[in-house]
């Protein structure tokens, strides 16, 4: 059996429908947003209609306490996406198995929909730099990158879907375009692709770029799930505009319109709303998830599953 | 092995760690601009976000000394001692200690001790779940009035106990909107006991002695050696209200009697 296969199987569990859990394989082709720790009451007293809550995978990483309490019980009324920020799927370094291993016994315990992780590195050595850091775009990283999401998939057992980065730089030693990158992990792993519309629009604007064009070139048809957030501005050394994915703000208009046009060609598809900073109510955010369902709804049928096999 | 002039991990890691380090070879923008304002965006990405994890943890701290003071203290430690985990909650087990070595903090001398007392907070709040022993177990363990020396008890894994020369546990609370901080006599000592029940982290004043038991406890001492570390350290130790204090606060989650050998 080939590891496309297992995973094949994998992801339809025979299990579907048993107990009281909602035991989803695939995200709702809905809006849903992230999950907040000061929102975990107000979720549990007045049980949103949402389509889905992500959380950050490292955030669950403790022992015990209220995350989990809460978590447990949030997961027995919805779907889950999980997204790891930690593994450092674009370093140098191999992966960190103890990391995984806390990956896996997090996927065994509250059974998500999806999991995903991004294009870029985030330690180094045995240091932690909790941020998103970009990589070249050449032969040598490809390989790397492709082995280790081979790794991750190989341990957790199930296709994950990788994010396209939002950067501030780029790197002399890249021989392809983001884009083209991205197409070849995809083709080579078989991992499906986290669509962040923002870092998209944020990355365009910082490399001069159209980002039609950039969505174009990119394989849309393994699109999984797609991430929408706010930015800040900023400029850089010669006055031109430098867009930070800051995830402090509502999502820009010009966002809105590129998610609309990815909807317009896909249909629907699972939606994240992320606000990481400044985070405001939870009725705030719910109405900005509603405005994700109304741009989906407007584009209608066919309605399409959360989870894709494309890609090749 | 990188070739020269391109930027490895390395040399990027070392960058963004040390503002005085040159942008590393080998990045480049668009428009031809210099990469190092570029470069500046992780820089601050990385630098603010571990002191904004700081700042999550030691909020008290933070407002004994004011957020620019606290910030700039951070910054110095985030720059010499990144996290070595992945998991960020408990970011900043060294940071106590670094306050007091910190010259410019040397005028709060009661800072450090403050920021222990906030970590202990953060551990009992994620530590794991663990029941409190059962009633009918306690009234076993007591009933042999020969043997409750012997008995070890083990504390739930929030609970954190300790001694401070200064009023930490007032200052903590005027901070919570209990008491007047203006009343707090920062010099005075006191003992923390610090535990998660149920769903809450509470922070209780330690009757005297109370700290050190618990503390004998966690270090694996039976009830008639944690008792008399805990009569050492103050006259007025009182075990059976210690106990209870603790049972109330689900913080014994077992007591066993060590098998006695025949002979």
């Amino acid at each position: 059996m080939s590891l496309r296969q297992a995973l094949d199987r994998s992801s339809h569990p025979a299990a579907m429908g048993a107990g009281a859990r909602v035991r989803a394989v695939a995200l709702p082709a809905r809006a849903g947003v992230g999950l907040k720790p000061e929102h975990f009451r107000d979720v549990l007293a007045t049980r949103p209609d949402i389509g889905f809550f992500e959380v950050h995978a490292e955030n669950y990483m403790v022992d015990g306490g209220p995350f989990h309490h809460h978590l447990g019980r949030i997961r027995e009324h919805y779907a889950l996406s999980l997204h790891g920020v930690g593994l450092s799927i674009g370093g140098e370094g191999p992966l960190d198995e103890a990391h995984l291993a806390r990956l896996a016994a997090l996927i065994d315990r509250y059974e998500p929909a999806s999991f995903s992780e991004h294009l870029a590195w985030s330690s180094h050595g045995d240091a932690f730099l909790n941020d998103l850091l970009p990589v070249p775009f050449d032969r040598a990283t490809l390989e790397r990158v492709c082995a280790h999401i081979d790794r991750v998939q190989e341990r957790l057992q199930r296709r994950m879907l990788l994010e396209n980065p939002a950067t501030y730089l780029e790197f002399e030693a890249s021989t392809m375009s983001e884009a083209a990158f991205l197409r070849e992990v995809l083709r080579r792993t078989g991992c499906g692709l986290l669509l962040d519309v923002n870092n998209a629009y944020v990355s365009c604007t910082n490399h001069g770029r159209d980002t039609l064009a950039y969505l174009g070139e990119l394989p849309l048809g393994a699109v999984g799930q797609i991430h929408l957030a706010g930015f800040a501005r900023d400029v850089d050394a010669a006055g031109a505009p430098l867009l930070i994915d800051s995830h402090g703000s509502p999502v820009d208009d010009a966002v809105w319109g590129l998610y609309a046009s990815v909807i317009a060609r896909l249909g629907p598809v699972p939606t994240l709303l992320e606000r990481d900073h400044d985070v405001p109510s939870l009725a705030t955010l719910l109405a900005e998830a509603g405005r994700a369902e109304d741009i989906m709804t407007a584009r209608a049928v066919p309605s399409r599953c959360g989870i894709y096999w494309g890609g090749s | 092995m990188i070739a020269a002039g391109t930027c490895g991990q390395a040399a990027f890691a070392a960058a963004l760690l040390d503002p005085a380090r040159p942008c590393p070879p080998g990045l480049v923008a668009w428009n031809g601009s210099d990469p190092t304002a570029r470069l500046a965006v992780y820089r601050n990405n990385v630098v603010a976000s571990l002191i904004d994890a700081l700042a999550d943890t030691f909020e008290v701290a933070q407002q004994l000394v004011g957020e620019a003071f606290f910030r700039a203290m951070a910054a110095v430690f985030v720059r010499q001692n990144p996290p070595r985990s992945r998991i960020l909650a408990h970011y900043g087990q060294g940071f106590p200690e670094f306050i007091e070595q910190f010259d410019p903090a040397r005028p709060v001398p009661y800072l450090a001790d403050v920021a222990r007392l906030e970590l202990a907070r953060v551990r009992a709040y994620h530590a794991a779940d663990a029941l409190p022993v059962a009633s009918a177990v306690v009234g076993l363990a007591l009933a042999d009035a020969e043997r409750i020396g012997e008995l070890r008890l083990a504390c739930h894994p929030s609970v954190t106990a300790f001694g401070s020369r200064y009023a930490v546990v007032s200052l903590w609370a005027a901070h919570q909107g209990e008491g007047d901080l203006e009343r707090v006599d920062p010099g005075r000592a006191e003992a923390a006991i610090v535990l998660r029940q149920g769903l809450d982290v509470l922070v209780l004043r330690s009757p005297p002695g109370a700290a050190e038991f618990v503390a004998a406890i966690g270090r694996g001492a039976c009830l008639a050696d944690a008792a008399s570390a805990a009569m050492k350290a103050s006259d007025a130790f009182d075990l059976s209200a210690t106990l209870a204090l603790l049972m109330r606060h689900g913080a014994i989650t077992s007591m066993q009697l060590a098998r006695r050998d025949l002979s």
